[in-house]
């Protein structure tokens, strides 16, 4: 008959159908994502025997022996196999075993080697001259991808706004559009390099057709989901068609069509290796390729990581930003206080005559 | 206790002195919305369903009417042609004497879902009637504030929809048709959506209200209760097709208060409404033919 103490802990289940998170299960286990990757990650570049399916090679042993294996030489990473085969050969021979340890292959890296890499890669000049610092191709990749998202946008929205506003224009051009965006933007590339030249245009080009059409039909649908009660009781108050899109249907749309650019953006990343490597290889894929070429690794890795923390920090800026800009949905009023603070600070509007203005009518 | 009697009750078209005088003021007011054989037919060749059928009546000003039905009678479009977002087949809608074509601002409207915008304050809300019409600023600000303490939601006119419950969302929309000074308010099962003790509270409210302000008023409602206590008149449609019943004159005084429930004048306009609306349910189609209509 006691009373629960009102202290007592209630048992969180951390594994309850369709039920939030605790706050601290939920930061902890975003913590998570990335360690337990990582960790596998160090498991098996650093645990000698996870993994490791070939031999370093570190003292190769009397090279005079001959055998099917004598190429084996220091500094080689050989196949487990050959390496027993050449240890075979040489104690037939009479001679001390070769030395070598268990090792990954080249394009396996460890973290610590692309940890490094992530810093020297900037400061490493590039082995060719004329070719580009880690720096100059990243911004050269951030150009396109902006350049060809901005292009897109700046059409895409208003044709996707128009086409989920008045069914017309929706019958106009979405048949059109949705059969073009089946076609891969990649089939576009020699198209664009003959008519653009090498250089950026074709590249943005590229990023332009693999986003705007998708983009449409994006914008387009959620523009119809908006409640169309809305656009009724607007009507009801006297709002004509104009009035109906620019102060219902755009500011109503508007957090959703934030998100739908947040998710479109990350498709035009995904569009920029293609558009580096059509004419004249540019930006990241052209560094990312040059440093295959040379077998840096390492290198490969850290321009592939830098992509990842780029999109990364850029969809977390943009979801916070967003907290602001929609203060009706996250319910954060930083803004709207700041801008009524500012409104205060104004001289005050003088008041008009007092009379009762509750008249309807003229009765 | 035993109630082997019936109930004696007055009959619903017995009104008291105070009543007859009431209505025969409210008929020579001018009237405001004319509804004039109205027809509504949905699909056509076999599958026609006729909605509505010639529909009429008047709407005085500052009347309190309301449209009463079972469900499937047509309430919801007869109410949409009202505001001009649906067509008529056959009839017309006059507001002060001029035919309605489409939506407008003359016929203010509040929903069952509350439709304000998310994106507005309550004030801005209010303000999106008078900035359409490109009202001044500064003085639909004020007025806007006005209209919402006749709602009593002065403290919240800064505060976003979201942050409101459902009975201040439904007093916002209220404030926001009112605001734009219709010649009529459409209710559409304006309380429809709320729990019992706060629709109480909303028609307390909208009673407040009408004794402020200049306003007529057509209320759609499927509650009796609401409909007695509120209205002058109660217009009756039957289902299948929805056509008028009835038009009844609510014989109970003004002004109207809770205690009035149990007054026999409530009671049989009640009954009344219990008797022509259950007998239009029953009767609109036998059970075994609707079985065969949805089993085939």
């Amino acid at each position: 008959m006691n009373p629960p103490k009102p202290n007592q802990k209630r048992r969180v289940k951390l594994w309850a159908v369709r039920s939030p998170l605790s706050r601290k299960a939920s930061t902890s286990a975003t913590f998570l994502a990335f360690i337990l990757p990582f960790l596998t990650w160090c498991l098996l570049a650093y645990v000698p025997f996870v993994w490791h399916p070939l031999v370093l090679v570190q003292a190769p042993g009397d090279s005079n022996i001959p055998g099917t294996y004598s190429y084996l030489a220091q500094g080689q990473r050989v196949e487990k196999s050959e390496f027993d085969g050449r240890n075979r050969e040489l104690v037939a021979a009479g001679k001390p075993k070769a030395v070598g340890v268990a090792a990954n292959p080249i394009y396996f890296q460890a973290p610590d080697e692309v940890a490094r890499a992530l810093y020297t890669a900037f400061t490493t000049a590039p082995e060719r001259d004329g070719d580009l610092w880690l720096h100059e191709s990243l911004l050269q990749s951030i150009k396109v991808i902006l350049l060809g998202f901005l292009w897109s946008a700046v059409f895409g929205i208003p044709l996707g706004v128009l086409g989920g506003t008045f069914a017309m224009f929706s019958r106009l051009t979405e048949p059109f559009i949705d059969f073009v965006r089946y076609m891969p933007a990649p089939v576009f590339g020699a198209l664009a390099v003959t008519i653009f030249g090498l250089g950026e245009e074709p590249k943005v080009t590229i990023i332009f057709i693999g986003t705007f059409f998708q983009m449409v039909l994006v914008v387009a649908n959620t523009t119809r989901s908006l409640d169309v009660s809305l656009l009724h009781a607007a009507q009801t108050l006297g709002a004509g068609p104009r009035q109906l899109v620019f102060n219902v249907v755009l500011p109503g749309i508007l957090p959703a069509l934030y998100r739908d650019m947040r998710i479109l953006l990350g498709w035009a990343w995904t569009y920029l290796v293609v558009a580096e490597l059509i004419g004249e290889k540019s930006g990241l894929s052209a560094f990312i390729y040059q440093q295959q070429r040379y077998r840096h690794f390492d290198n490969v890795y850290a321009a592939i990581a830098i992509i990842g923390v780029i999109g990364l920090l850029t969809d977390q800026a943009l979801a916070l930003v967003a907290k602001y800009l929609f203060p009706w949905e996250s319910g954060n009023l930083a803004l709207v206080r700041l801008g009524r603070g500012l409104r205060r600070s104004l001289p005050a509007p003088k008041p008009a005559a007092a009379e009762s203005l509750l008249t309807i009518g003229d009765e | 206790m035993s109630h082997a009697e019936p109930l004696s009750l007055p009959s619903y078209l017995d009104q008291p002195p105070e009543v007859v005088a009431h209505l025969a003021e409210l008929y020579r007011r001018r009237t405001v919305m004319r509804i004039d054989g109205l027809s509504k037919l949905f699909g056509s060749g076999a599958e026609e369903v006729v909605a509505l059928r010639d529909i009429s009546f008047d709407v005085h000003h500052r009347e309190f009417i309301s449209v009463i039905g079972p469900s499937g009678c047509g309430k919801s479009t007869l109410i949409r042609i009202l505001a001009g977002l649906d067509y008529p087949t056959a009839g017309q809608v006059l507001v002060d004497g001029l035919p309605v074509e489409g939506p407008g601002a003359d016929r203010g409207m509040v929903f069952q879902g509350y439709t304000l915008f998310p994106w507005l304050t309550v004030k801005q809300n209010v303000l999106f009637g008078p900035s359409m019409k490109g009202t001044p600023k500064l003085r639909a600000e004020e007025k806007a504030l006005e209209w919402l303490r006749l709602v009593n939601l002065s403290d919240f006119a800064d505060a976003y929809p979201s942050q409101l419950s459902g009975g201040m969302k439904q007093r916002v929309a209220i404030a926001r048709a009112l605001a734009n000074q219709p010649r009529i308010l459409l209710m559409d099962e304006p309380f429809g959506a709320l729990d019992a003790q706060t629709r109480a509270s909303m028609q307390a409210h909208l009673l407040r209200i009408c004794g402020q302000v200049n306003i007529t008023i057509l209320f759609i409602t499927h509650d009796l209760d609401e409909a007695v206590y509120l209205s002058d008149r109660i217009v009756v449609l039957g289902a299948r097709p929805g056509r008028i019943m009835e038009i009844i004159e609510v014989p109970v005084s003004r002004p109207r208060s809770p205690n009035q429930f149990l007054s026999g004048s409530f009671l049989s306009t009640k009954r009344r409404l219990e008797e022509l609306i259950h007998h239009v349910e029953i009767s609109a189609k036998p059970e075994s033919e609707m079985m065969a209509e949805v089993y085939g």
